[in-house]
């Protein structure tokens, strides 16, 4: 396992979403919930091929951990994953330290940093800048917060976590101005019904 | 459910009204008004209890529990109310996910704060603009009523819904009660 723990930013190879993300889905075998952010990240996760226990938020902009937390708080024995962008993120930066607080094992966060507003015409983000996600994530209480040196590096992290790493933790990645490889089909009732039956708790119906 | 002797304090009724409902998770951004509610609720072992960051986090956190099988309810005040519309005309008016929110009303009957006064008054048209359900109560006696009538809709339409506490509920003298 690569033990890359303290990679900086500037260090941690730019990478692509469209390849992280289907890393990240490959790797999940135990029906693990994963709630896409607004955008192309989700756009992304759709395309990952469409797993009953993903969720594509299709606005509230900057929720998707939130939703997550929610998913994970009521559902304990499940791993959640939360997919962000880097200008997500920083809308609802506050997250991080609720996050930290409730301290569910079974919430991670993941961080696709651009430095950019893509979908909107790739306005720079504060991240472009100097801010610095896995610091202010550390700062707001999630010790366990990490960039990801490369592809393999990346890989170990998300092993981590579906190996029971107790605690919440988030991994950044930075990744290139590649489009994303497919589109989500925009039909919340659908979308939200979909995943309801793919996380049900086997003894209710949502 | 409907024991009403005008003894119980409101908020004593709206902890009985969430149980007889399973709404055991609340999130919230602190209120005066609401303090008593949230003192009790912390001290609950039937509740997990969620201060958030943003009124926003906190619709967001019980959006994901319910679509988990967890029910819960947003606590607030109509300031924080005024943060939210995006995120209740983008997650969950279209998603179709029952979020019941409790908010206490500021800003009419004495307030002090010209602020809290002004934002007030953009509550109810942007409730009624996304459609949500809401209605508030200003009679101690109709507390378990409503409390619990509109929670069950909630859950059985798959709709959110806003339950206002105005002031002659939370701050006008009662008759007959200590306070």
């Amino acid at each position: 396992m690569t033990t890359i723990s303290n990679t900086e930013r500037g260090a941690a190879k730019v990478m692509n979403r469209t390849d992280l993300t289907r890393r990240l889905v490959a790797r999940l075998q135990k029906d693990e919930a994963v709630v896409g952010g607004i955008g192309h990240t989700n756009w992304d996760l759709w395309a990952s091929g469409q797993r009953p226990q993903n969720f594509y938020m299709l606005g509230s902009m900057g929720l998707a951990a939130p939703i997550a937390l929610g998913v994970a708080v009521a559902q304990p024995d499940r791993m959640v994953f939360a997919l962000e962008g880097d200008g997500s993120l920083l809308m609802q930066v506050g997250a991080l330290a609720t996050i930290a607080t409730v301290e569910p094992a079974n919430l991670c966060v993941i961080v696709w940093d651009n430095e950019a507003f893509h979908i909107t015409g790739g306005q720079k983000s504060l991240t472009a800048t100097g801010a610095d996600i896995v610091a202010m994530a550390r700062g707001a209480g999630l010790t366990n917060s990490t960039w990801a040196a490369d592809e393999a590096h990346f890989e170990s992290l998300v092993d981590e976590v579906l190996g029971g790493t107790t605690g919440p933790r988030l991994i950044a990645a930075r990744i290139d101005m590649t489009k994303p490889a497919g589109t989500t089909d925009r039909d919340p009732v659908k979308i939200r019904l979909n995943f309801m039956s793919g996380i049900a708790p086997p003894d209710k119906e949502g | 459910m409907s024991r009403d002797d005008g003894a119980e304090p409101w908020h004593e009724t709206v902890i009985r009204v969430l149980k007889e409902n399973e709404v055991d998770l609340v999130t919230y951004i602190p209120d005066n008004v609401l303090r008593e509610l949230i003192d009790a609720l912390h001290t609950d072992p039937y509740f997990t209890v969620i201060c958030p960051a943003r009124e926003e986090e906190a619709v967001a956190i019980v959006a994901g529990a319910y679509m988990a099988g967890r029910r819960g309810i947003v606590l607030m005040q109509t300031s924080g109310f005024a943060t939210l519309p995006n995120a209740l005309a983008s997650l969950v008016v279209p998603f179709q996910i029952p979020v019941v929110m409790m908010i206490s009303e500021r800003g009419i009957m004495g307030e002090f704060q010209i602020g809290q006064a002004i934002v007030c008054k953009t509550m109810r048209p942007v409730l009624q603009s996304i459609g949500m359900e809401h209605h508030t109560i200003e009679e101690h006696d109709h507390v378990p009523f409503v409390v619990d009538g509109m929670i069950r809709q909630a859950f059985a339409t798959r709709s959110p819904a806003a339950i206002i506490l105005s002031p002659l509920l939370t701050k006008r003298p009662r008759a007959g009660a200590a306070q």
